[in-house]
């Protein structure tokens, strides 16, 4: 009997596999692994190519941004100077917006915050590069989105505030935003369940005639959830004019990307669904702009939908809620490899000689004037715990269109109470 | 006026309005080229194209968030889930997006989404084709929540669900599909075109959501009731010498809860019956409410009369599905309470 057992733990070699992170606190972070490639490396095949043809992209990583700072490769794209030095201005607006509103968190003014930091260039080009009709729907980290669209930022500090002047009358923690008049949808909290929805919006674009698109936002670890498969097979399935994005940012609070990736790019998950798929510098505020423009280009024609993996780094922690120390090696963001977005677009405008080391310092200084005052004026119009609130009763507003008679005799209990 | 099973009605719905709004379609498995397992969107693919009669991806989940999306962006979606025990992967999209989207968004967004879909037991369909998980979705806020349990209600309810701003659950029993059914598995099956709201009218007409209707008028007790159960209670009532009140309330949120108060009141004697299980079934909230508006008026404890709680047998149906005998035992003992 014993005799057999020995026989058969040597023939049973299946061990439970736990992927590993690229850092813990104990451990030095190494990324040596990733060899960025230049940006001559890549190819841009014609936005209506079938996806077989362009199964490598997913695999490769495209760039615009040599090392020298200068534009390269085949991903060039007609971005003029002045679209470039806005780019810059309004990457820098968020990270002086998230700069902010962090202290204000961490100095008990806000419930909570989540900076975008190491990413701005992912909204910011990509909401560059698309039509102001375009429907956006994102996820938590997508505020730069809203500031390519030039959306009044003291209203989303009032959103922030839960205050008077908050748009969703104090019903969603911050950062949840909604901007209707900004084609930018309610954010949920429930993740991934804006991606389908996105491709249903699409299908209804396509249904009506109109060549409006939609795109949308999940992070690495957002892609194991069902809700992404279901918008791969109907975007697939219909020929959604949709853009899928996954903000590769190597983490999902604690949890490395290694949990979700199986072991290769999420780009290439597109493969099966016949989707293009395209693996993007998320860091490369040029070659974000040339990826989402040409997905955007062909989601128009009738081509479909289009799968992006923004490989990018997520500099800070998940929330105001955790301490990255405590899960990832100290300092990992020095490591990474692809450097800062603003760094980057700021380096490249140096070496065409459209911008200066002053004129930067310049626009950081008063771009953090600018959200300093923004914030007095958002708080005087009231905070979470000091008020002015909306009114109590309107918390039974909007549950339907009309408010049915037991919610009206429940507003009267909540004010009488 | 034309006679019509449940089926035809609620084609007869979605086909009107499908005719008068073209942002209206009809979504979801087999709905498209097949026209629907039970056939409730048979001819509409021929008439309206591809396009708007859907054929859809086996993901419940799927579905709904793309129906969600299309809401969002004006369009006006039918989505059937084919058996409301399929309807679990979806409860994400429907519970934490579409019920509180209009809400958590201040007003706003909102989704104009019909979820059409057959419940209820007795076809011999076991645990996976016989559930009534009406109460569920009452217990997410935002949701209307209708069960019709004829013809014409089932017609000129969904018509009002599908013009609604607001999402609507429509549950169809699907024993009444062809017929009303009192509960005698062992008789012949009865036909809907006997019956007085088997007559529908041609025409596009709605029912508002929200009103409760008194099918019968009597003074000694008050059946609250819905779906199936409805014609169940009937053959009770028409099988004893009870002088019972039977009302359907035919919409479970929001609840007209002032016709029930009315006949309560009026009685001072209340049974509750629905085919679904007993624990945190409707029935507990309907309970809860006349409990606390007629208290003063009742002469007997309140009874409730459901499916047990366990997943529907397979193999015992009929012991399962609630009786008529049952239904008059219980009003017996609330007649008999003094």
């Amino acid at each position: 009997m014993k005799k057999n057992t020995e026989e058969n733990n040597t023939l049973y070699k299946s061990k439970l596999f736990v992927p590993k992170a690229s850092s813990r606190p104990e451990t030095t972070p190494d990324f040596s692994h990733i060899v960025p490639p230049a940006p001559s490396e890549s190819f841009k095949p014609d936005v209506l190519s079938d996806a077989i043809d362009m199964q490598s992209l997913a695999y490769g990583l495209v760039r615009v941004l040599g090392d020298d700072h200068l534009a390269a490769g085949p991903w060039i794209s007609d971005l003029s100077t002045d679209k470039l030095l806005l780019g810059l201005k309004k990457m820098m607006h968020v990270r002086a917006f998230d700069e902010r509103m962090f202290k204000m968190q961490r100095q008990g003014k806000l419930s909570f915050y989540i900076k975008s930091t190491g990413e701005e260039a992912v909204s910011i080009a990509q909401g560059m590069a698309l039509k102001n009709s375009d429907m956006l729907f994102p996820s938590y980290r997508q505020q730069g989105l809203l500031f390519a669209r030039d959306h009044n930022v003291v209203d989303l500090m009032s959103q922030c505030l839960s205050n008077a002047k908050d748009n969703l009358k104090g019903r969603q923690m911050p950062i949840m935003y909604s901007a209707k008049k900004h084609n930018f949808f309610s954010i949920s909290g429930n993740l991934a369940t804006q991606y389908s929805q996105a491709v249903g919006w699409a299908m209804a674009s396509a249904y009506k005639g109109e060549d409006n698109i939609a795109a949308s936002w999940v992070g690495d670890g957002t892609t194991a959830a069902a809700d992404v498969y279901h918008a791969l097979v109907f975007s697939s399935t219909y020929k959604a004019p949709v853009i899928l994005n996954v903000v590769n940012n190597q983490w999902a609070i604690s949890t490395p990307q290694s949990f979700a990736s199986a072991g290769t790019t999420f780009a290439a998950r597109s493969i099966g669904f016949s989707i293009p798929g395209i693996r993007v510098d998320g860091n490369d505020f040029l070659a974000v702009y040339a990826v989402t423009q040409w997905a955007a280009q062909r989601a128009r024609q009738g081509g479909g939908p289009t799968f992006i993996e923004l490989y990018t780094y997520r500099t800070e922690g998940h929330s105001t809620s955790d301490n990255p120390d405590a899960y990832r090696g100290k300092d990992e963001a020095k490591y990474w490899p692809l450097g800062d977005p603003i760094e980057r677009l700021k380096n490249h405008l140096i070496a065409i000689g459209a911008w200066d080391e002053n004129q930067h310092s310049a626009l950081a200084q008063s771009l953090e004037q600018s959200v300093t005052r923004d914030w007095k004026e958002a708080l005087a119009q009231g905070s979470l715990d000091n008020g002015p609130h909306w009114p109590l009763a309107s918390m039974f507003d909007d549950v339907f269109e009309q408010t049915p008679t037991h919610l009206i005799n429940q507003s009267q209990q909540i004010e009488e109470a | 006026m034309a006679k019509m099973n449940m089926i035809q009605a609620l084609n007869s719905a979605m086909d009107s309005c499908m005719e008068l709004d073209q942002n209206v379609l009809v979504m979801g498995e087999d709905v498209g080229y097949f026209g629907g397992v039970f056939r409730c969107t048979d001819g509409l693919y021929k008439k309206y194209g591809a396009h708007r009669a859907l054929d859809m991806p086996i993901a419940e989940g799927g579905i709904m968030g793309v129906a969600i999306g299309m809401g969002v962006n004006g369009l006006r979606p039918i989505v059937e889930i084919q058996f409301s025990d399929y309807i679990y992967p979806a409860v994400d999209q429907i519970v934490s997006e579409l019920a509180r989207l209009r809400h958590r968004s201040g007003g706003e967004y909102f989704a104009p989404i019909v979820i059409r879909t057959p419940c209820g037991g007795g076809i011999r369909g076991g645990q996976t084709h016989s559930q009534s998980p009406e109460a569920f979705f009452t217990h997410a806020c935002g949701l209307k929540t209708v069960m019709p349990s004829n013809p014409y209600d089932a017609k000129g309810l969904l018509t009002a669900a599908i013009e609604s701003n607001d999402p609507v659950i429509f549950f169809e029993p699907k024993r009444i599909y062809n017929g009303p059914f009192d509960g005698n598995h062992q008789q012949a099956a009865s036909a809907w075109n006997t019956h007085p709201l088997g007559e529908v009218p041609e025409e596009h007409y709605s029912i508002e959501i929200g009103k409760a209707s008194v099918l019968q008028s009597g003074d000694d007790v008050t059946i609250i009731t819905y779906g199936n159960m409805v014609h169940v209670a009937q053959g009770a009532i028409n099988n004893s010498q009870i002088n019972a009140e039977l009302i359907d309330i035919r919409t479970l949120i929001p609840l007209d809860i002032e016709t029930i108060k009315a006949s309560v009141k009026k009685t001072g004697r209340c049974v509750i019956v629905h085919e679904a299980t007993l624990t945190s079934g409707f029935g507990a909230e309907i309970l809860s409410q006349v409990q606390e508006h007629c208290f003063w008026h009742l002469k007997a404890p309140i009874e409730r009369v459901t499916g047990w709680d366990t997943p529907y047998p397979h193999a015992f149906e009929w012991q399962y599905f609630p009786s008529q005998k049952r239904i008059t035992d219980a009003m017996t003992r609330t007649l008999e309470s003094n």
